[in-house]
């Protein structure tokens, strides 16, 4: 039990987030959002530089990726683990990005194909 | 006999059993497999919020549905609100990792300073997300309800939206874009009321000197994971619902 203790505290000590590396990261978070808000509200809203489009949505989700990554890796310490622990957290993730292409796929189908064809009044009458 | 001997040797690698193969606390790796599922559930909100506005011809454009500050401008000013609730929740998030860092130092009176600000983080967001509810509500959108809900002439009902859209006009579009967003904020604005009722509690621990007596501060990473999760999903709602 003190072995194990012992462990934790110097992992803890050892390679975790200084006051310094967390300012750091902090700020790259804090320049990102500020990127993001140049693009959204100056380029695209004011000054109508760039248009909105899959072009733009792609460049909001990287920037977002990349939030995400300091975040996990940095705040939520992901990145100091045991690498089985990092790919037992993460590989999961596989499923959400093939629900993500099958529910945009679905998404594009219903838009194209069921909302082109009206509903017929029943009349009540068979011919069976 | 030489490959039988081999058998009986102990192996110690570190799946090889009797020992931890992560060297993480119990609680610590429950938290994690929770906060995975817990992705599991906002990732099928989202998605299910991209299917939905593939599906539909048109959509809300959120420059024009988000261009309220409470109480200081009605309209035309995108995005900016969103930006301080945004701004804050990072900032709680800092503060958050400066509480783990001072409990990794068992500076006791360091983590009940910055639990605090954390505390008092969230609640600001909190706050300003019902400012933001209290304004949606107030022009007519809710859960099944848009500013056009009741009304039957077309072009009373397109006028009526007008002001949300900037390509065509839809009335299921703007009542998917309500429903949705009010679904996934609410649950979202959940989680960070969970984390604050989680934070006092933790606080009061600190307080009264539980994790000092316990010999480590491990709960406040807990907690801590927890809150920059709900920091996470932001970061992603901010997206899908206000840059997009």
């Amino acid at each position: 039990m003190a072995h194990h203790e012992h462990t934790l505290d110097a992992h803890a000590h050892g390679e975790g987030m200084g006051v310094k590396r967390i300012w750091q990261v902090f700020g790259i978070l804090l320049a990102i959002t500020a990127v993001e808000f140049l693009v959204a509200l100056g380029f695209v809203h004011h000054w109508h530089i760039v248009a909105k489009g899959p072009a733009l949505y792609a460049f909001y989700v990287v920037l977002t990726l990349i939030k995400a990554y300091y975040i996990v890796a940095f705040f939520m310490h992901l990145k100091f683990e045991k690498k089985s622990f990092i790919i037992c957290c993460s590989i999961v993730f596989i499923f959400i990005i093939y629900f993500i292409v099958l529910m945009l796929i679905e998404g594009g189908y219903l838009l194209n194909h069921l909302q082109e064809h009206p509903v017929y009044k029943n009349s009540g009458t068979s011919h069976h | 006999m030489d490959s039988l001997s081999k058998l009986d040797e102990v192996k110690t690698t570190p799946w090889a059993g009797g020992r931890e193969p992560w060297s993480i606390e119990y609680g610590k790796i429950m938290m994690w497999f929770f906060l995975v599922s817990d992705a599991f559930t906002f990732s099928s909100f989202l998605i299910y919020y991209g299917a939905q506005k593939f599906a539909q011809p048109t959509w809300i454009d959120a420059d024009k549905i988000f261009q309220s500050i409470p109480g200081i401008a009605d309209h035309g000013q995108p995005l900016v609100f969103v930006g301080i609730m945004t701004f804050i929740l990072i900032m709680s998030s800092v503060t958050m990792v400066l509480a783990v860092e001072a409990g990794h130092r068992n500076s006791k009176k360091e983590v009940v300073k910055w639990m605090i600000w954390t505390i008092l983080g969230g609640m600001a967001f909190v706050g300003c997300q019902a400012l933001e509810w209290t304004h949606l509500h107030h022009v007519g959108f809710w859960f099944g309800q848009n500013p056009a809900t009741g009304l039957t002439d077309p072009a009373a009902i397109s006028a009526a939206l007008q002001p949300y859209f900037t390509n065509d006009i839809s009335y299921t579009a703007a009542l998917q874009f309500s429903n949705l967003f009010f679904t996934i904020t609410g649950f979202h604005g959940f989680h960070v009321t969970v984390g604050i009722i989680l934070n006092i509690i933790i606080l009061c621990m600190v307080l009264n000197n539980t994790f000092e007596k316990r010999g480590s501060y491990l709960m406040i990473e807990k907690v801590g994971l927890y809150w920059h999760f709900v920091d996470l999903v932001w970061v992603f709602v901010f997206t899908f619902f206000y840059l997009i």
